[in-house]
């Protein structure tokens, strides 16, 4: 309750940031030219100018083939609905390996844009299979950077104190209209260790990947590429316990798809 | 009614018609056999061709029905008006008073709207404002005096159905003609695609750079390199990339989806108008498309600029000109060759082109131009005459900023995630023909050119300024006027009878084309001189244009940005004339 309680004033706290950041100078004009005219409009002026629209992605489902020579497959996939402004993003982030589900992250996030090119992004996040399962409230932000580099930050509360940070940055390279190469930088950190799920505290893991994708279609590009996954301090730690790797070189072959 | 048939050109013999047949699947349009809906078809509409057949006289039927037709090589349905697309030309004579009876056999309401027309505002079918639109299965009637001449256009005011077909040409035919021709072709310039258009507007709301195959590459960034230096070539993108601008976002829909056609016919289908050498040929060119520009030139000809929005000009004489969504061009051309000249229209962002030819005789063809280099939004583009400067001379403080325009933002386009940028210091030079023309070699029309013959059409001076800064975020798609899309916004209230200037500053990196239903729109030059008459505005990116107005017909009336999908975004906006 306390961590629903923080979140809302954060949430409060990045919308005020973000109107702070460009807010209209003293002189700046009335948009309203009414003259006093009421404000209602007509029926049977269907303009969809806050339609609602959907869209599911398929980011990245691919198998992967490591240099132990372990193969794997992975997921990662959204969807949302909304209007221009405030959406409902569902996301779902999952690690397969022998038929298993190792791991398996979902969240479901209200989205709501705070600048021409950022999103406030709140809700929660459910950590299943792979450990005992973790709930967290979450609160990031979702965006272009400058020079082009989609970037998801999001910060997570959990239960018994449990904290947690993730960061996600890719950029699209083209090589031809449909040729394109996408590097993509992903790192987890976590506040305190939970070795039931084979975490420990301060930066757990990254992944380093570059896939070269070919658009057959606009929505629908097959993928071929590598990706390094790195494990460190007490993740790693706990890992090698385990008799898990702590980093693997892969080959990938996958399809990004969206419709 | 009387009946005009369609000018002897307009009917090849029999062996092109054959060829043509043969090609449809190349492009042309085929339209199904008996669907076009006779009884309505104001009787000897000629079946054999896809040109728009026309109707003259004061009273007229006109049905808008799905028909099926086959564009692009793939079989699909456009709204068509009298089973014709575009719907047949109508002819007008000024100060008559014409009756139209529209019939909906669509299963959603429709409606039609006369572009440019002066008419009361009950006349003129914007649903919601005018009236309620057309229901499936009923007739409406507009009645209305005609008090103008020259070349207007029609169109459904309704959903996306301008996308799909229901458009067709006016041509008033004055009083008395100030430009005399022998020969008289309407060149209605238009935009198809397969898709359904509210699929295409739910695509540029997921990925907005969908229909763009013009993206820069890396290949680009390596030749720039070589001939700058890497730090050149990534100075060169430096701003752009900070802003997360796009320098080639130059339309939205593109011909990645789009087929342009010309009087209904694709490339292949090569829309042929008649003369022989000598005559004078007048081309009504109409952008009748939904979200396209066209750059229209005939290379081996002068065109001559006779008219703009159906105003007469005092002629120009150019190479070629920019036609934006919603503008009409009368061009009086003189071959004197006995040869074919190509008419070439290629769109904007130069992903593909609309194509004719005049010909002194059926089925032949003159050599068709490459499309020019895919053009590239500038700095002045991006920052008005700030980046003017930048261009032309290097920056120093003893520069003199007396003499520039200082835009005044509303509240509403700070803070606001639906403006991605505004431009502080517009531009406000009508002689710049647009991006992608600068410099090509070609005497190009641009709005400083235009002088209307017919002078202001009021004496009085603007007694107020209402200044509207065109917005939006080409990233999320979204767009409006002073960040307030329709829905968010007050209607704009001019007093009955008020003369006020209208201010346009364009804080996007877009064209767009402005147009203002029930009165004229006077454009003005810099200094606030009224020089043409027009019913569409175009502001090019980071742009100042003013226009002034008398607001004499009272009622609620539509105001827009004429590119389908940026109105149906949001850039809209109500004027309440009372």
């Amino acid at each position: 309750m306390r961590a629903l309680a923080a979140l809302a004033a954060l949430i409060g706290i990045g919308c005020q940031c973000a109107q702070a950041a460009d807010s209209a100078p003293p002189g700046a004009r009335s948009p309203d030219y009414s003259g006093g005219l009421p404000g209602e409009h007509p029926r049977g002026m269907d303009m969809p100018d806050d339609a609602a629209f959907a869209m599911l992605l398929v980011d990245q489902l691919e198998a992967a083939h490591d240099n132990h020579g372990d193969n794997s497959q992975f997921l990662d996939a959204g969807f949302w609905y909304g209007t221009d402004f405030d959406k409902l993003w569902l996301k779902a982030e999952g690690d397969f390996a022998a038929r298993h589900v190792d791991d398996l992250r979902s969240e479901a996030l209200w989205d709501h844009a705070i600048s021409p090119w950022w999103s406030l992004q709140a809700g929660v996040r459910e950590d299943s299979a792979g450990g005992p399962s973790r709930t967290w409230a979450a609160l990031g932000v979702r965006g272009l950077a400058p020079y082009w580099l989609a970037t998801e930050l999001t910060g997570y509360i959990g239960e018994s104190g449990r904290s947690s940070a993730r960061l996600q940055v890719e950029y699209d390279a083209r090589f031809t209209q449909r040729l394109v190469l996408q590097p993509r930088l992903e790192a987890t950190l976590y506040g305190k260790p939970d070795p039931q799920r084979e975490i420990g505290a301060g930066l757990s893991s990254t992944e380093l990947g570059l896939r070269l994708r070919y658009e057959l279609k606009r929505k629908f590009a097959p993928y071929l590429g590598l990706a390094w996954r790195q494990r460190y301090g007490g993740t790693a730690d706990l890992n090698r316990t385990a008799g898990n790797s702590t980093s693997e070189m892969q080959i990938v072959l996958g399809l990004h798809a969206w419709l | 009614m009387t009946i005009r048939r369609p000018p002897r050109a307009l009917h090849p013999a029999n062996p092109a018609r054959r060829h043509f047949v043969q090609q449809l699947a190349l492009g042309g349009a085929a339209f199904a056999l008996g669907s076009a809906p006779r009884r309505a078809c104001a009787g000897a509409l000629e079946q054999q061709a896809p040109q728009p057949g026309t109707l003259a006289g004061t009273d007229f039927d006109l049905v808008i029905a799905p028909t099926a037709v086959n564009l692009t090589g793939h079989a699909s349905i456009a709204h068509t008006v009298n089973g014709q697309l575009p719907g047949p030309t109508l002819r007008w004579r000024e100060g008559s008073t014409v009756t139209l009876r529209v019939t909906n056999r669509l299963a959603v309401p429709t409606s039609i709207h006369w572009h440019g027309i002066r008419l009361p505002a009950d006349m003129d079918g914007v649903p919601g404002f005018s009236f309620e639109g057309i229901a499936p299965g009923e007739t409406f009637t507009y009645r209305f005096p005609v008090k103008q001449s020259g070349t207007y256009w029609y169109h459904s005011h309704s959903g996306f159905q301008e996308q799909n077909g229901p458009y067709g040409s006016l041509v008033i035919e004055p009083a008395v003609e100030r430009n005399v021709a022998e020969r008289d072709y309407v060149v209605m310039l238009s935009d198809w695609t397969d898709l359904d258009p509210e699929r295409v507007f739910a695509i540029l709301k997921q990925h907005s750079a969908y229909f763009n195959m013009n993206q820069p590459t890396v290949g680009e960034f390596l030749r720039d390199s070589s001939a700058l230096g890497v730090r050149g070539a990534l100075q060169a993108r430096a701003m752009w990339n900070r802003m997360r601008m796009n320098p080639r976002d130059l339309v939205d829909v593109t011909g990645f989806t789009y087929t342009y056609l010309m009087n209904g016919l694709a490339p292949a289908g090569n829309w042929t108008g008649l003369f022989k050498p000598h005559e004078r040929v007048r081309l009504r060119f109409i952008n009748g498309s939904a979200n396209s520009y066209f750059d229209v030139r005939i290379p081996g000809l002068k065109l001559s600029v006779i008219a703009a929005d159906g105003q007469d000009l005092h002629p120009v004489e150019v190479d070629e000109f920019r036609i934006a969504a919603a503008e009409t061009y009368d061009v009086l051309v003189q071959p004197h060759e006995d040869r074919a000249y190509t008419i070439f229209a290629q769109s904007m962002d130069r992903s593909g082109h609309a194509r004719g030819t005049l010909a002194p005789r059926p089925g032949m063809t003159a050599a068709v131009p490459a499309v020019d280099a895919v053009p590239t939004l500038s700095m002045l583009d991006m920052m008005g005459a700030m980046g003017g400067m930048a261009h032309d001379q290097p920056m120093d403080g003893a520069m003199d900023m007396g003499g520039m325009f200082h835009a005044h933002h509303a509240t509403t386009e700070y803070g606001n995630p639906g403006v991605d940028m505004r431009v502080d210091m517009p531009r406000t030079n009508l002689d710049d023909p647009g991006v992608g023309l600068r410099g090509n070699g070609r005497r190009v029309l641009s709005y400083a050119d235009l002088r209307s013959v017919d002078g202001p059409a009021d004496a009085r001076a603007p007694g107020r300024d209402i200044e509207l800064h065109l917005t939006g975020n080409m990233e999320r798609f979204t767009w409006s006027f002073d960040g307030q899309k329709y829905s968010q916004a007050r209607p704009i209230r001019f007093g009955l009878d008020e003369r006020l200037r209208i201010v346009l500053v364009n804080d996007t990196m877009m064209n767009h084309p402005i147009h203002l239903h029930g009165v004229f729109s006077e454009l003005e030059d810099e200094h606030g001189v009224v020089i043409a008459r027009k019913h569409t505005i175009n502001v090019q990116p980071a742009q100042r244009v003013s226009y002034a107005l008398t607001a004499d017909s009272p009622g609620r009336w539509a105001y827009h940005c004429h590119l389908l999908y940026h109105m149906q975004a949001g850039m809209f906006r109500e004027v309440v004339v009372a």
